[in-house]
C-alpha cells in the first residue's frame, strides 16, 4: 500500500465533529465556525443530528471555503471523533490523507485506525479531570479544550475566538475567564505536544465582506415581523419550531408598545396543527396578518383548512420547513419533498402559491412578501424552506428593508367605499377581471358589506348555491386568480452558460449554493449549461420558454419522485422526456459533487457517438 | 328555504331598542331546519338577547362549524359577518378572529357532534384559553344531517329512532367546561325562552369564555320514546336552579345572598346580573360546588338548567397575552415594522 500524503490545504477543507447529543458540544462547534469567519474566511456549517433529545450521535460539519461555496461539499478532511458509538463509521468517512482528532486518554488498538490518515491524539479527558472536579464542567470544558487544540493545529488566531467569548459572555466575567482558560489549556497542550500547524490551515483573508451569518428559520421569522404579521399560531414540530420561537424572540425585542409596554402581537401555541391553522385562518378572515410554521406531517393535518382557505379565499401564510417524509420519515433530515403536497393540498381542485427561498436573506424577503401576496390574492401562501436552510447558519447578504414600503392589504372594501353611489358589493364578484374579488372585514358597516363565509358552494354574492353553473363560474374565477398570481410572485432567475448550449438545468431553494458550485465543476469537465432557479409556483411563463429553448433540461431536486419536475410537466404540458430528473434524497443536503457527477455522467453519455453512426 | 327572501317590510309600530333597532334588524335568513327544531328556538333567543342588549348587529361575528346547529348563524343577525368553517373547528377560527379584533362580539355556535366529538379538543382548548366569546352548543344528542346517528352527548341506554341502544357513556360538556376553567357556565333548554334569553345576554356581556349548553331536541331523529333528549323527557326532568335577568344599572353586584332573594353577580365589564335563587344551597360563584351539584343531579337522571357558574373577576385571552387595546387588525406598517435602523443593528449582530 502506497503511503498517502497528508492533505495540505489553506482555507479550503471540511472538518466534521462527531459528538454525543446532549454533551454541550453544539455551542463549542458553532464557536469554531464563527472563529474561522472572524478570520475573514467563509464557512458553511451544517448540523447533522438525530431525532432524539440525548445520547444518540450528532455531527456538526464546517466547510471552510475561501471560494465561498456554501453548499455541502461531501467528504471529510478532518474528523473530530468524540463519539465512541460512531467511531468506525467516522474513521471510515475521512478522505485519504485526512486527519483524525481524538481523545487519547485511553489507548486504542491499532486496528481502530487507518494507515492512510494522520492521527492526532489529545488526552482531553485526562486534562479535564486534572483541571475540573465538577462532572458537568468536565464535560462542557472538554469541548472548549478541543477547540483550543484545533486552533493550534489549524493555525488560528486565538484572539479572535477570545473576542467571540467576550461578546458571548459580556458582563459575565467569571464565565468569560473560565472559557478563555479552557481554550488556552487545549491550545497550549497542542503547541507543546503536537506538530502544529498541520496541513490544514486557516489563513486570514477578506472574503466575507459585509455578509451576515444567520439561520433561515430565524430570518423567516424576522421577515414575518417586518411583513406585519401580528398573529402566530403554531404547534411544535421539527424542524420548524425555531421559526415560532424566533418570532417570539424578535417580537419581544421589536414589537412592544413603547407607552404601555403591551404586545403588538399575539402568539398562541395551539393544541395541534389543526387548531394552529384554524387560528391563522380566523385571524386572517378578520383582517390580521397571520401565519403558522410547520413541517410535512403538519401540512397533512392542515389540509382540510388549506382547502377552506383556497375555496373561501381567506389569506394565510404557512411556513413549511421541509424534512424527509413520508409520514414521520426522518424528522431531522432535510428534503424538498412537500412540493406536490403543498401545491395541490386538500381535496377537490386546488392550487396554491409556493415560494422557494434559497437562503436566509431570501427567506426574510419572501416571508415579508408572503403576507402581501396572501392578502393581495386572498389565498394561502406556502413559504417552502427546508431543514438545510432553516436550521443551519448560512452566510448571506445583509437583510434589507425599504422604510417607504407600505403593506399591500389587497382588495378590502371600507365603509366609505360601500357607501359610494352605485357601488355593488358581492364577495365573489370579479370586478377587475383578475379573478380577485373584494372582501370586507367583519364590523365594517351597519347594513352593507356583510357576508357569510363558507366552504360550501355559493354564488358571487356569497349566497349558498349548488347550481352547477354557479359552481363552475366560481372555479373558473379561481383559475383566473391563479393566473394573475404568476406575475405577482418572484420570477425565476436565469443565467446563461459561458458558451452557447443546448442544455439547461432547473433547480430551486436550498439546492442553490451546491448548484452554483456544480456549474463550475461541470465546466471543468467541458459541459455548458444554462440555468434557471425557480422561485415560485405558479410558474412564470419564462419557465416554459426556458425549457422550449433547450433540447432538454435537467431538474435538480431533493426528493425521490421528482416532484418539481412533475409539477412543471403537469402545469405546462411539457413532454416529460425533455426534463431529466437529478434526484438526491438520502436526507443529507445535496452536494456540488453529486450534481456535477450526475449531470456530468449524463452529458458524457450524450457525447458517445452511436456505433451505427460511427461506421457509416 | 334560504332562497326565499324575507320581506323587507317592517311595521312602523314595531318596538325599538335603545339603538332604534327592531327585532327584524336582528333576524337573518329563513331557516332551512325542520319545522319545530329546537335550534330555531335558540335562534329566536339569540335574536331576543341581542335586541335587549341593544347590540349593533354588525359588531357581532358569528362563527360555527358543520352540522344542523352550525347552519343557524345564517338565520340571525343578517348584517353580521358569519363563518361556517369546518367540522369541529369553530373554536380555533373564533380564537383567531378574536385575536385579530378584540372589539367585536364573538358568538360561537356549535352542536354536540361538532363540539363533543371531532371538535372536543378545540372546545376544550378555547375554553382553557379564556377566549372572550359566547360558545353555544345546540345539543340534541344526535347527528341530524346524516339522519340519526348517536353523538357523544347521547346518554348511555338511550335509543335511536331506529331502535339501536347507545352503549357508550355520554360526555357532559357543562361538566367539562367547569373543569377547564370556563368563567361562565350555563345550561338551558331551547323551549325555555324565559331562562335562555337572559342567559345568552349575560354570556355576551361576560368577559371571558362563556359556555352555554342548550338542550335542543331534534324533531326528526331524537324526539321519540327512549330518547333522553326528547321534549317530553327534558320537560319531565328539568330542574332549574335559578331564574335570571340582566340589569344594566351601575350599582355593584353582591354575591352573598339568602335563599329566595336575589343573587347579584359582578361581571368583569361592569354589567350586573341578578339571579333569583330557587335552590337555597346553590352558589354560582363556587366552581367546585357547581361540579358537585351537576354530578349529584346527573346521578338522578335530572337535567340541571340555569347559570351554574360565573367568575366575577374573569379575564380573557387578551389579558393573558397582554396585547394592546387597539385591535391588531388595525395596525399598519408604521405600527408594526421596526424599520431599517433596527435591521442594521440586527445585521451587525450577525457578523
Amino acid at each position: 500500500m502506497s503511503v498517502q500524503s497528508p492533505i495540505s490545504s489553506v482555507n479550503d477543507f471540511v472538518v466534521r465533529f462527531a459528538n454525543v447529543n446532549g454533551s454541550g458540544s453544539a455551542s463549542a462547534n458553532e464557536l469554531f465556525a464563527r472563529s474561522i469567519l472572524r478570520h475573514g474566511v467563509p464557512v458553511s456549517p451544517r448540523n447533522i443530528f438525530p431525532s432524539n433529545i440525548q445520547g444518540l450521535p450528532t455531527w456538526y460539519e464546517v466547510r471552510v471555503t475561501e471560494d465561498g461555496h456554501l453548499g455541502a461539499r461531501g467528504g471529510v478532511d478532518m474528523m473530530v471523533a468524540m463519539n465512541p458509538q460512531t467511531w468506525d463509521k467516522d474513521v471510515a468517512s475521512i478522505e485519504p490523507g485526512g486527519y483524525l482528532f481524538y481523545d487519547s486518554t485511553k489507548p486504542m488498538p491499532s486496528s481502530k485506525f487507518r494507515a492512510d490518515i494522520t492521527v492526532i491524539g489529545v488526552p482531553l479527558t485526562a486534562i479535564t479531570n486534572s483541571t475540573y472536579t465538577d462532572p458537568r464542567q468536565r464535560q462542557l470544558f472538554k469541548n472548549i479544550i478541543y477547540l483550543g487544540a484545533l486552533c493550534a493545529l489549524l493555525d488560528m488566531d486565538p484572539k479572535l475566538t477570545e473576542q467571540l467569548f467576550s461578546e458571548q459572555y459580556k458582563g459575565k466575567e467569571k464565565l468569560l475567564s473560565s472559557n478563555v482558560h479552557a481554550l488556552a489549556l487545549g491550545r497550549d497542550w497542542a503547541l507543546q505536544n503536537l506538530k502544529c500547524p498541520i496541513g490544514l490551515r486557516v489563513k486570514k483573508a477578506d472574503k466575507v465582506g459585509d455578509r451576515i451569518f444567520m439561520e433561515g428559520n430565524s430570518a423567516a421569522a424576522l421577515g414575518a415581523v417586518y411583513g406585519g404579521a401580528t398573529v402566530c399560531a403554531w404547534y411544535p414540530i421539527t424542524p420548524s419550531s425555531s421559526v415560532a420561537e424566533a418570532f417570539t424572540s424578535h417580537c419581544k425585542k421589536l414589537r412592544h408598545d413603547p407607552e404601555t409596554g403591551k404586545a403588538k402581537y399575539a402568539i398562541v401555541q395551539g393544541e395541534d396543527e389543526l387548531a394552529s391553522i384554524g387560528i391563522v385562518i380566523g385571524a386572517s378572515w378578520n383582517g390580521a396578518r397571520a401565519f403558522t410554521a410547520t413541517s410535512g406531517p403538519g401540512i397533512s393535518l392542515m389540509t382540510e383548512f388549506i382547502g377552506l382557505s383556497y375555496f373561501a379565499e381567506i389569506p394565510a401564510v404557512i411556513m413549511n420547513i421541509q424534512r424527509a417524509g413520508p409520514s414521520t420519515g426522518m424528522p431531522t433530515r432535510t428534503q424538498q419533498c412537500d412540493i406536490i403536497a403543498c401545491a395541490y393540498a386538500s381535496h377537490g381542485d386546488t392550487k396554491h402559491v409556493l415560494l422557494f427561498p434559497e437562503d436566509p436573506a431570501e427567506a426574510f424577503e419572501f416571508a415579508a412578501q408572503s403576507f402581501d401576496l396572501a392578502e393581495r390574492l386572498q389565498t394561502m401562501i406556502f413559504l417552502m424552506l427546508d431543514l438545510d436552510i432553516g436550521m443551519n447558519h448560512r452566510l448571506c447578504r445583509p437583510l434589507k428593508w425599504d422604510d417607504a414600503r407600505q403593506y399591500d392589504r389587497g382588495k378590502v372594501m371600507t365603509a366609505e367605499m360601500l357607501d359610494e353611489p352605485g357601488r355593488d358589493f358581492g364577495r365573489y364578484l370579479d370586478v377587475d377581471g383578475d379573478g380577485i374579488p373584494y372582501r370586507t372585514y367583519p364590523g365594517t358597516h351597519p347594513t352593507k358589506g356583510s357576508f357569510f363565509t363558507r366552504g360550501t358552494s355559493r354564488d358571487r354574492y356569497a349566497r349558498y348555491s349548488e347550481e352547477g353553473a354557479v359552481y363552475a363560474d366560481n372555479m373558473q374565477r379561481l383559475v383566473r386568480k391563479f393566473e394573475t398570481a404568476q406575475d405577482m410572485v418572484p420570477r425565476p432567475l436565469q443565467a446563461n452558460a459561458a458558451k452557447p448550449t443546448k442544455y439547461g438545468v432547473i433547480y430551486f431553494g436550498s439546492t442553490s449554493p451546491a448548484m452554483d458550485e456544480a456549474i463550475g465543476l461541470l465546466e471543468a469537465r467541458g459541459h455548458q449549461l444554462d440555468r434557471m432557479r425557480i422561485r415560485a409556483f405558479p410558474f412564470h411563463s419564462s419557465v416554459a420558454s426556458f425549457i422550449a429553448d433547450h433540447d432538454f433540461v435537467y431538474v435538480v431536486e431533493q426528493n425521490r419522485d421528482g416532484q418539481l419536475r412533475s409539477l412543471i410537466v403537469n402545469e405546462n404540458g411539457i413532454d416529460p422526456v425533455r426534463l431529466v430528473p437529478i434526484l438526491h434524497y438520502d436526507g443529507t443536503p445535496i452536494t456540488a459533487r453529486f450534481i456535477a457527477n450526475a449531470i456530468g455522467d449524463h452529458q458524457d453519455h450524450l457525447k458517445v457517438t452511436p456505433l451505427r453512426k460511427a461506421v457509416s | 328555504m334560504t332562497y326565499i327572501a324575507k320581506p323587507k317590510f317592517q311595521h312602523p309600530g314595531l318596538p325599538k331598542n335603545d339603538l332604534g333597532y327592531t327585532h327584524r334588524d336582528y333576524e337573518g335568513k329563513v331557516s332551512t331546519l325542520c319545522a319545530g327544531c329546537g335550534h330555531d328556538s335558540i335562534t329566536a333567543s339569540i335574536i331576543e338577547a341581542c335586541y335587549e342588549l341593544s347590540i349593533e348587529p354588525h359588531r357581532v361575528a358569528k362563527i360555527s362549524g358543520i352540522g344542523c346547529s352550525s347552519k343557524t348563524p345564517d338565520y340571525f343577525l343578517g348584517n353580521s359577518h358569519g363563518f361556517n368553517s369546518v367540522h369541529g373547528r369553530m373554536p380555533s377560527v373564533l380564537t383567531g378572529a378574536n385575536l385579530a379584533n378584540r372589539d367585536l362580539i364573538y358568538l360561537g355556535v356549535s352542536g354536540d357532534g361538532d363540539s363533543a366529538s371531532i371538535g372536543f379538543g378545540q372546545f376544550a382548548h378555547s375554553i382553557r384559553r379564556g377566549v372572550n366569546m359566547t360558545y353555544i352548543v345546540e345539543n340534541n344528542g344526535v347527528y341530524g344531517l346524516t339522519k340519526g346517528q348517536f353523538s357523544a352527548t347521547a346518554d348511555r341506554g338511550s335509543k335511536s329512532k331506529k331502535g339501536v341502544m347507545n352503549t357508550d357513556n355520554a360526555i357532559d360538556l357543562v361538566a367539562i367546561a367547569l373543569q377547564l376553567g370556563a368563567t361562565f357556565v350555563a345550561r338551558s333548554f331551547s323551549g325555555d325562552k324565559t331562562q335562555l334569553v337572559p342567559l345568552i345576554a349575560a354570556a355576551i356581556r361576560h368577559k371571558g369564555a362563556s359556555f352555554i349548553d342548550v338542550i335542543s331536541p331534534c324533531i326528526a331523529f331524537n324526539n321519540h320514546a327512549g330518547s333522553t333528549k326528547s321534549f317530553d323527557y327534558v320537560r319531565e326532568h328539568n330542574d332549574a336552579v335559578n331564574r335570571l335577568d340582566v340589569i344594566t344599572g351601575r350599582d355593584p353586584i353582591t354575591v352573598d345572598y339568602a335563599p329566595g332573594s336575589v343573587q347579584v353577580v359582578e361581571q368583569h365589564d361592569g354589567t350586573r346580573l341578578a339571579l333569583r335563587k330557587i335552590d337555597a344551597d346553590y352558589d354560582p360563584n363556587d366552581r367546585l360546588a357547581a361540579m358537585t351539584f351537576l354530578q349529584k343531579h346527573a346521578a338522578k337522571g335530572q337535567v340541571v338548567t340555569g347559570l351554574l357558574y360565573v367568575d366575577p373577576d374573569s379575564e380573557d385571552m387578551h389579558a393573558h397575552l397582554d396585547t394592546i387595546e387597539r385591535p391588531l387588525n388595525t395596525l399598519d406598517a408604521g405600527d408594526l415594522c421596526p424599520g431599517t435602523s433596527a435591521l442594521e443593528k440586527i445585521n451587525a449582530s450577525l457578523r
